[in-house]
C-alpha cells in the first residue's frame, strides 16, 4: 500500500479528502475536496470561521469520522482504509487535542487516570511501578504539579486542565498531534502559556501540529504554513509568512481585515465582507464565496474554480485573484 | 527524562493513581449531607432485623397465644397481638426479611438487565436501538401489578417467582433511563477524546459512558427497590403475596385491616415500617447520587 | 459638558458558599460620563460580569451580596432602590446586551413579539404599536421587518445579536451594558456587531460599558478602558493611557500574551501563574505574587496613583517613578 511518490519528510499527506453529513435538509458538505502536505516537525495552521469544516476535517484525518472520499498518506503509507487493528495502531502515532477542556476530560476519573488511559489501553506497562513512574514524568514535561495527580479535572482551572488533554496525547509519543482550537476556551495569559508549552514540545520531539484555529493572531503565531478554508474547502495555502505578507484571496483578504488589533487609531478601512457564511447544504457549482464577495462577478456564481499556484507555494482558488492582486 | 522550559509549576511527591482514597471522599461527602444519613441509618436498621430476626424478635412470628389476642402494646407485645395473639413486633421484624429480600432482588435482576439493554440501544443506535427498545415499549405497555399478578398466578405464590414478576416490572424503567442518559453522555467529547487515544467501544461503554450515566439510574434503585417492596406488600394484600404463615409487611396490612376499628396497632405497626422503608431509600439514592458526583463539592 | 452619568464607589461583592467568602468584586471605583464608552477588561473571573449585574441589581442573592459600596446612576444611588424601582430602570434606562445570543432569546416567542414586549413593559402603548416599533428597530439593526413573526432558530447568530441589540435599544436606553457581546461570533460577524453597536450609540448618545477580554475589540470601540483583576480596577484611563503608555504590570502582561499579529516573535511572554484563589487573597496586591517587580510594600496596602491627569494606576512602582519602561 505504499506510496511511491511521498518524499520520506511529508509525514502528512490529504488528496482530495471529502466528508459528507446526511442531513434532514439534504447532503451537508463539511469537508469538500482538500488536498495538503505537511513536513515533518513543522505546523500546519488551518483557518476559518465557524462552520467551514476545519474541525471535520482534523477528525476525518484521525478517522474519528470516516471520510467520504480521498486518500490520507501518513509517512508515505496509504491509511485511507484501516481495519480495527490498523486503526489502533495508527492512533498510536496520531493523537489529537481538543478544544475545549471542560468537555473533553472525563469528570468522574482523576487526573492521573486520565493520563494514564492511552498507556494501560496499548498496554505499555508492565508494572504499577512504571505507569506511576510515565505518569510523573508526562505531569512533568506538561508543567503539572504531581501532587495535583489525585484532583478530579472540575476541581482545576481551564489551563492546567488543558495541560492535561497535552498529557494525554503525548502519553504514547505521538509524531502527530490534530489540535482542535487548544487555546480558544482560555483566557490570553494562560493561552500564551500553553502555546508555549506546545511549542516546546515540538522543539523537543519533533512533533507535527495541524492545528486548527480561528485567532488570526495565534494561527501566525504557532504556524509555518497556513490553509485558509471557507465553506468545506480551502481558498488559500501558502507559508506563513508570505500569508500574512500578501494575502491573495479575498476571503482571507476581509477575514485578516476584521481581526480587531489591540492599537488605537489601527480602525481600518470598512468592511471587505457583505453577508453571512450560508451552511454547504447541496451546494452546485461555483465559488462558494461568491455570495459574500465584493470582486463576484458572473461566472464566479456558475463555475467553482481551481486552486493553482500563483506564486511558488502559494495556492489560492479564486478565478480573478490575478486581477484583483494586480499580478502579471 | 524529559525537560522543558515551561515548567510554572513545582515538583512534589509522587504521583498516586486510583484518585484519592475515592471512597473516603465519597464516605465524607455522602454524611454531610442529613437527610441521607438518616436515610442510611433507618436502612441499617432495616438490614440488621433482616440478618438477624431470630436475635431481635421476642417471640417466634408463627407461635399463637390464643388467650392473648388484640393485645394493647404493653412492656411484653411492644407492638401488641394480632388476631392469632403472635407478637406484632416479632411478625414486623422477620417480615422485614422478606420484604428486603425481594425488593433487593428484584431491583438487582431488573438493573443488571435493564441497564445492560438500555447502554446497548443507547450506544449502538440505530437498528439495535430500534429492536431493543420496541421490546421494551411492550413490557411498558404492561401495568407492573398486573404483569406480577399473571406471573405469580401462573408460576404459583413462591419468593422466588415474586422477585421474577416485580423484577421484570421494574426492568423497562431501567432500560429506558439508562439510554437515555447514555445518549446525552456519547455525545461529549471526552466520549470522543477517548476513541481517539484508541479505546474500544467496551472501554469507553464501561470507563466513560456508564460511569457518567449512574445518577439517574441510582435514584431509580433506590426508588425501585421503595416501589418493589409496595408491589409485594400490594400483591400479598391480594393474597397473592408470599405464602402463609411467613410474616410479610402487606400481608400484614391485609390480614388486619378488618379489625381497624378496634385495634389499630395490628395495621398501624406494618404500614409505618412500609412508609419508613419506602422513605429511606429514596433519601439513600438521592444521597448516593449527589456524593457520587464529584463536581458537587462539599 | 461632561456631567457624570453614572459613578460607581468602593464597590464590594462577595458570594457566600458553603462557609467560603468568594470575594468577586473588591472596591471597584469607576465613573463614566454621558455619551462616553468605557471598556472593561479583564480575565475570567476578574469580576466583570459581576460588576454589571450590580449595576443592574441584579446579583444573585443568594448566594451574592453587594458588601459595600454606591452606585450612583443621574445622582441617586442604585444601591438604595427597591426592586420594582430597579425594574423600571432595567430595560429603560440601564439595559445589558449578553453573551449568547443563542439563550438570550426565548425560543418560543417571535423575535418582533420579543422586542414589543420590551416596549411594552415601559411605555404604555397598544400591542400594534409596539410592534410597529419593534419593526422600526429591527430595520435600525439592518434585519429585514419582514422577518418579525418569524422565531430566533430562523436566524443566523450574527442576527440573533442584532436581534438582542435591537431589545437593549427599544427603549432608548441612555446607559448600556455589553457583556462580550461578540465572543459567541465570527470574526467577520463581529466587526458588524461592533460597527452597529457603536453606530447606533453614538446616534443616541448613549453611554457604553462594553465588558471584554479582548484588547483588540475595546481598542476600536472605547475611549476610556479600566483594567479589572482581581474583583479590582488596577489601571484606569483613557485609551490612550492603556494603548500607549500602560504603567501597571498586569496590564503590561496581558498586552505581552497576545501574539502580535503584525509580526511574528518566537515566544510569547505570558504571566506566570494563576490569579489568586478569590476565596483568599493576599493582603496588599493581588498582583503580587505573579507580579516580576514584586518587592516589600507591595505586600501593603497599595494606593492609587495618578501619573498623569485622568490615569490611575494601582501599583506602587508607578508612585516611586519606577515602573518598568
Amino acid at each position: 500500500m505504499s506510496d511511491p511518490n511521498a518524499t520520506p519528510s511529508i509525514e502528512l499527506e490529504v488528496r482530495n479528502l471529502k466528508k459528507h453529513f446526511k442531513t434532514p435538509r439534504g447532503m451537508l458538505h463539511a469537508v469538500d475536496g482538500v488536498s495538503f502536505k505537511i513536513e515533518k516537525g513543522k505546523t500546519l495552521g488551518v483557518v476559518g470561521e465557524s462552520g467551514c469544516g476545519k474541525s471535520t476535517l482534523g477528525r476525518a484525518i484521525i478517522h474519528l469520522h470516516e471520510r467520504t472520499e480521498g486518500r490520507i498518506f501518513f509517512r508515505g503509507r496509504d491509511v485511507s482504509d484501516v481495519d480495527e487493528q490498523q486503526l489502533k495502531d495508527l492512533r498510536e502515532n496520531m493523537q489529537m487535542i481538543f478544544q475545549d477542556p471542560f468537555s473533553s476530560l472525563n469528570p468522574r476519573m482523576s487526573v492521573s487516570q486520565i493520563i494514564a488511559e492511552p498507556l494501560l489501553i496499548y498496554n505499555k506497562c508492565r508494572s504499577r511501578k512504571e505507569l506511576t513512574a510515565k505518569i510523573g514524568n508526562l505531569m512533568d514535561t506538561v508543567g503539572l504539579a504531581r501532587r495535583l495527580s489525585n484532583s478530579y479535572p472540575h476541581e482545576l482551572d481551564g489551563g492546567r486542565r488543558q495541560r492535561i488533554g497535552v498529557a494525554r496525547a503525548l502519553a504514547l509519543n505521538p509524531e502527530f498531534i490534530v489540535c482542535d482550537e487548544p487555546v480558544s476556551a482560555l483566557d490570553v495569559s494562560v493561552q500564551a502559556q500553553i502555546l508555549n508549552l506546545m511549542q516546546d514540545l515540538q522543539e523537543e520531539f519533533n512533533l507535527t501540529y495541524m492545528f486548527i484555529t480561528h485567532d488570526m493572531s495565534v494561527v501566525r503565531h504557532v504556524s509555518n504554513e497556513i490553509m485558509v478554508m471557507y465553506l468545506g474547502s480551502a481558498v488559500e495555502f501558502a507559508d506563513s509568512e508570505e500569508m500574512f505578507l500578501r494575502r491573495l484571496h479575498p476571503y482571507t483578504q476581509a477575514l485578516l481585515a476584521a481581526v480587531p488589533i489591540p492599537q488605537i487609531g489601527h480602525k481600518k478601512g470598512r468592511s471587505l465582507l457583505r453577508g453571512e457564511i450560508i451552511s454547504p447544504i447541496d451546494l452546485g457549482e461555483g465559488c462558494r464565496f461568491a455570495g459574500r464577495c465584493i470582486y463576484a462577478k458572473e461566472n464566479c456564481f456558475d463555475v467553482t474554480p481551481t486552486f493553482d499556484e500563483v506564486t511558488l507555494g502559494h495556492f489560492v482558488a479564486c478565478h480573478y485573484v490575478r486581477e484583483i492582486n494586480n499580478l502579471p | 527524562m524529559l525537560k522543558t522550559k515551561s515548567q510554572p509549576e513545582e515538583r512534589e511527591n509522587e504521583v498516586a493513581l486510583g484518585g484519592r482514597s475515592r471512597n473516603k471522599e465519597i464516605f465524607r461527602r455522602f454524611l454531610k449531607n442529613r437527610a441521607a444519613v438518616v436515610g442510611l441509618a433507618i436502612i441499617i436498621v432495616l438490614t440488621i432485623f433482616a440478618l438477624f430476626p431470630g436475635k431481635i424478635a421476642p417471640y417466634d412470628y408463627a407461635a399463637q397465644q390464643l388467650r392473648n389476642k388484640y393485645m394493647f402494646p404493653s412492656a411484653q407485645h411492644i407492638m401488641g397481638t394480632d388476631e392469632f395473639g403472635r407478637d406484632v413486633f416479632s411478625r414486623l421484624v422477620w417480615g422485614c426479611r422478606t420484604s428486603l429480600v425481594i425488593g433487593v432482588s428484584a431491583i438487582a435482576i431488573a438493573c443488571a438487565i435493564g441497564v445492560a439493554i438500555g447502554c446497548i440501544a443507547g450506544f449502538y443506535g440505530d437498528i439495535i436501538d430500534n429492536v431493543l427498545m420496541r421490546i421494551i415499549d411492550i413490557l411498558l405497555a404492561v401495568p407492573n401489578t398486573l404483569l406480577g399478578i399473571s406471573i405469580v398466578a401462573a408460576l404459583g405464590n413462591t419468593i422466588p417467582n415474586l422477585i421474577l414478576a416485580i423484577g421484570l416490572g421494574a426492568m423497562p424503567a431501567f432500560a429506558r433511563i439508562t439510554r437515555s442518559a447514555v445518549i446525552t453522555v456519547k455525545e461529549q467529547e471526552f466520549v470522543e477524546a477517548a476513541r481517539a487515544t484508541g479505546a474500544s467501544n467496551r472501554r469507553i461503554i464501561l470507563r466513560y459512558v456508564l460511569p457518567n450515566s449512574m445518577a439517574p439510574i441510582i435514584v431509580q434503585v433506590s426508588m425501585g427497590i421503595a416501589r418493589a417492596i409496595l408491589t409485594v406488600s400490594g400483591l400479598s394484600f391480594i393474597g397473592l403475596g408470599v405464602p402463609a404463615p411467613t410474616p410479610e409487611w402487606g400481608s400484614m396490612l391485609s390480614s388486619g385491616r378488618n379489625y381497624i376499628r378496634d385495634y389499630w396497632y395490628i395495621i398501624t405497626f406494618p404500614g409505618v415500617a412500609i412508609m419508613l422503608a419506602v422513605f429511606a431509600f429514596n433519601l439513600f439514592g438521592d444521597g448516593l447520587r449527589d456524593a457520587l458526583d464529584p463536581r458537587l463539592k462539599n | 459638558m461632561n456631567k457624570k452619568i453614572l459613578e460607581i464607589k468602593d464597590l464590594h461583592v462577595h458570594y457566600l458558599t458553603d462557609g467560603y467568602t468568594v470575594k468577586a468584586v473588591n472596591g471597584v471605583n469607576l465613573s463614566l460620563a454621558r455619551g462616553e464608552s468605557l471598556g472593561l477588561v479583564g480575565e475570567t473571573g476578574a469580576g466583570k460580569t459581576t460588576t454589571a449585574l450590580g449595576i443592574l441589581g441584579l446579583v444573585p442573592n443568594p448566594p451574592g451580596k453587594v458588601i459595600k459600596g454606591e452606585i450612583i446612576y443621574n445622582n441617586e444611588n442604585l444601591l438604595r432602590k427597591s426592586d420594582a424601582q430597579m425594574r423600571k430602570i432595567r430595560g429603560r434606562e440601564i439595559s445589558m446586551i449578553f453573551q449568547d445570543p443563542m439563550t438570550a432569546l426565548n425560543p418560543v416567542l417571535t423575535v418582533g413579539a420579543q422586542i414589543a414586549e420590551v416596549i411594552r413593559l415601559h411605555e404604555k402603548i397598544s400591542a400594534g404599536d409596539a410592534l410597529i416599533r419593534a419593526c422600526e428597530m429591527m430595520r435600525l439593526v439592518g434585519i429585514d421587518d419582514v422577518r418579525h413573526d418569524e422565531y430566533p432558530h430562523q436566524f443566523s447568530g450574527g442576527m440573533k445579536q442584532r436581534i438582542v441589540i435591537a431589545i437593549a435599544l427599544a427603549c432608548n436606553p441612555s446607559l448600556l451594558l455589553a457583556d462580550e457581546p461578540t465572543t459567541a461570533l465570527d470574526v467577520t460577524i463581529q466587526e458588524q456587531v461592533l460597527d452597529l453597536i457603536e453606530k447606533l450609540r453614538r446616534e443616541r448618545g448613549a453611554s457604553l460599558i462594553l465588558i471584554s477580554h479582548d484588547l483588540g475589540i475595546v481598542a476600536e470601540v472605547c475611549e476610556k478602558v479600566a483594567i479589572i483583576y482581581a474583583g479590582e480596577i488596577v489601571e484606569y484611563g483613557t485609551a490612550g493611557h492603556i494603548f500607549d503608555r500602560r504603567a501597571h504590570p498586569y496590564t503590561r502582561g496581558l498586552f505581552d500574551s497576545i501574539p502580535d499579529f503584525s509580526r511574528k516573535v518566537h515566544r510569547l511572554r505570558p504571566i506566570e501563574g494563576m490569579m489568586s484563589d478569590p476565596t483568599k487573597l493576599p493582603e496588599g496586591c493581588f498582583f503580587a505574587e505573579r507580579c516580576p517587580y514584586a518587592f516589600e510594600p507591595c505586600r501593603k496596602i497599595v494606593p492609587v496613583f495618578e501619573p498623569e491627569p485622568g490615569h490611575l494606576v494601582k501599583c506602587v512602582l508607578v508612585e516611586k517613578g519606577k515602573a518598568p519602561q
